[in-house]
């Protein structure tokens, strides 16, 4: 069987990490924003599903009864309900801001400060 | 272990407490009973006692001196139920709901304790991090708050982030969550071990707010309510410096050599940025933020450092800081204005609880007799028997007499100002407030001259 080499999946992960942090970095709309992280998350569930198959097939040759590489496929699912929890706690922040300042820019906060 | 069932279990009662009483007292008092048993529950486990035995297959493992540190904490949780209690029912209609949040937060800190495997490391900082971001926002009607929220929730997602990278990097590297499969092997750094350990350091330089990622320090200890600043300035963060610290010897500890200068930049920049940018500060809410990242300068030394004396080091500042912070901050949550010039005339009004801030702030400031000036330097003795790097130490022996000016400046104004029109006397304090802050200066004092009630411990 033909494996696809792991460094493949290890560009597509950094790119969707790179996006997610440079868009983190420049956009100002705070929702986008949380939209980026949550695609730098996934992008780490990608990585680590990527990995644990990695580890496992290179373990599979030795021992066929061999659980390498499960523990990353279960990492994978507690980012996802992190990630979910996270949500639940910014959503409802960014709701409250824009009951306050009916906007969702973080712009806005800044000109408040001074 | 038992501290984290116990505590969750607390959480869940006081939210439910929350629909069985609307008396806001009665809801402190069984917070305070709430600290008070899982302090006593984790002293239990010390002594050998375990409510209960879960195979975690080496995940979570405490030794004595996770126990101690865990009993700093809860100790310093006590001390702020006992002096910010007034405080946290005022902020909002159901108290309930957010001494819930306190307790599950410290649940995440036992978790952090005794963790051996990332993905506990991972769990736990989430499991103290999301009530935080409650904590920061629970003035609703004031903009100052929502924007701390909204900062210290996108920040701590983003620093969160980092860090899962860097754990899936080290597991591509070796294969295990496990710290000590991390450690082993070859000391040479492949290059994915490199990659994932910057961006562990990164996500945790984040969350102990050392620059140069420290800019959402001050805005979100600013805007959040004083009380929960009190919290996350001190327990919060002494929390995560104690997984900063258990990492880094854990995973990363054979190849010391390769991240201590990067460690010794962050310490430097941390040192020179808090302090300097402290001096300028006119709210004291504001000069304390700095002031904590200047203090985490101090305690990023020991994590350079990484010998025995560091690490109980460590512990001992995590008591001082916490402990003096803790007073300080509970004093500031009664004044309703934050500036300098509040403190004028704050002497003579309130002889007692004046000098207990004194201190504090004494302590803060490192000066003999105090537990600060020990925990100081318990972190400089730590960096010089390493052997490497002589300046940090002058560094931040320089940063500590820049430190002396700003602590002062609350001091002079207490003190040495007279007050307009009686602004600070109709501050009251209660007895059993005053009784609170006499235990801590003690507690500071005490330490100050036996650093090894606490040291012999570790």
């Amino acid at each position: 069987m033909q494996v696809m080499p792991i460094n493949y999946y290890i560009f597509l992960s950094v790119a969707l990490f790179t996006i997610g942090i440079v868009g983190v970095l420049t956009r100002r709309n705070a929702i986008i924003i949380f939209m980026c992280i949550e695609l730098m998350l996934n992008a780490v569930n990608v990585l680590l599903v990527a990995f644990s198959k990695m580890h496992h097939l290179n373990a599979f040759a030795a021992d066929q009864l061999t659980t390498v590489g499960t523990e990353a496929q279960l990492f994978v699912f507690f980012i996802m309900v992190v990630a979910a929890a996270e949500v639940t706690v910014g959503l409802a922040i960014i709701v409250m801001l824009y009951r306050n300042i009916h906007s969702v820019d973080i712009n806005f906060l800044n000109r408040l400060k001074h | 272990m038992n501290s984290i069932l116990v505590s969750v279990l607390w959480g869940i009662l006081l939210m439910y407490a929350g629909f069985l009483t609307k008396n806001k007292r009665s809801i402190s008092v069984l917070a305070v009973v709430g600290a008070v048993a899982v302090l006593s529950a984790n002293a239990l486990e010390y002594m050998g006692l375990s409510f209960f035995d879960i195979d975690t297959k080496g995940m979570l493992f405490y030794n004595p001196y996770s126990y101690i540190f865990l009993v700093v904490i809860h100790a310093s949780l006590l001390l702020y139920f006992l002096l910010s209690g007034t405080e946290v029912e005022e902020t909002a209609a159901t108290p309930s709901d957010h001494y819930a949040l306190i307790f599950f937060v410290a649940s995440g800190i036992s978790i952090i304790a005794g963790f051996k495997s990332l993905l506990m490391l991972f769990l736990g900082i989430e499991i103290i991090s999301i009530p935080l971001y409650v904590l920061a926002g629970s003035d609703k009607s004031n903009l100052k708050s929502n924007e701390a929220a909204l900062k210290y929730f996108l920040m701590g997602a983003f620093s969160t982030g980092l860090m899962l990278m860097g754990i899936a990097f080290l597991y591509g590297d070796s294969g295990t969550f496990y710290l000590e499969g991390i450690n082993m092997g070859a000391t040479e750094m492949s290059p994915l071990k490199a990659i994932g350990g910057v961006l562990i350091l990164a996500s945790m330089a984040f969350k102990v707010s050392a620059a140069p990622f420290h800019f959402w320090t001050p805005d979100v200890y600013d805007g959040s309510p004083t009380v929960f600043t009190s919290f996350m300035a001190t327990i919060v963060k002494s929390a995560a410096f104690f997984a900063f610290i258990k990492l880094f010897e854990g995973a990363f500890g054979k190849i010391q050599g390769q991240w201590q200068v990067l460690l010794a930049v962050i310490t430097a920049l941390t040192l020179i940025v808090g302090n300097i940018t402290a001096v300028f500060q006119q709210s004291v809410k504001r000069m304390l933020s700095y002031s904590s990242i200047a203090q985490a300068g101090f305690m990023v030394m020991g994590i350079f450092a990484m010998n025995l004396m560091a690490k109980q080091g460590l512990v001992l500042y995590f008591a001082a800081y916490s402990v003096a912070s803790i007073a300080i901050f509970a004093v500031l949550a009664k004044l309703k204005d934050h500036s300098v010039d509040a403190f004028n005339g704050f002497a003579k009004a309130h002889p007692l609880v004046a000098a207990v801030v004194l201190i504090c702030l004494l302590s803060l400031a490192g000066v003999p007799l105090t537990a600060g000036f020990f925990a100081k330097y318990y972190m400089l003795v730590a960096v010089l028997k390493n052997g490497t790097m002589y300046w940090l130490p002058v560094l931040a022996i320089v940063c500590a007499a820049v430190s002396v000016y700003y602590y002062f400046r609350v001091i002079q104004a207490m003190y040495f100002k007279e007050t307009e029109a009686g602004s600070v006397a109709e501050i009251q304090f209660s007895s059993s407030f005053k009784v609170i802050m006499v235990v801590c200066a003690l507690l500071i004092i005490g330490l100050g001259i036996h650093p090894d009630w606490l040291m012999d411990l570790l």
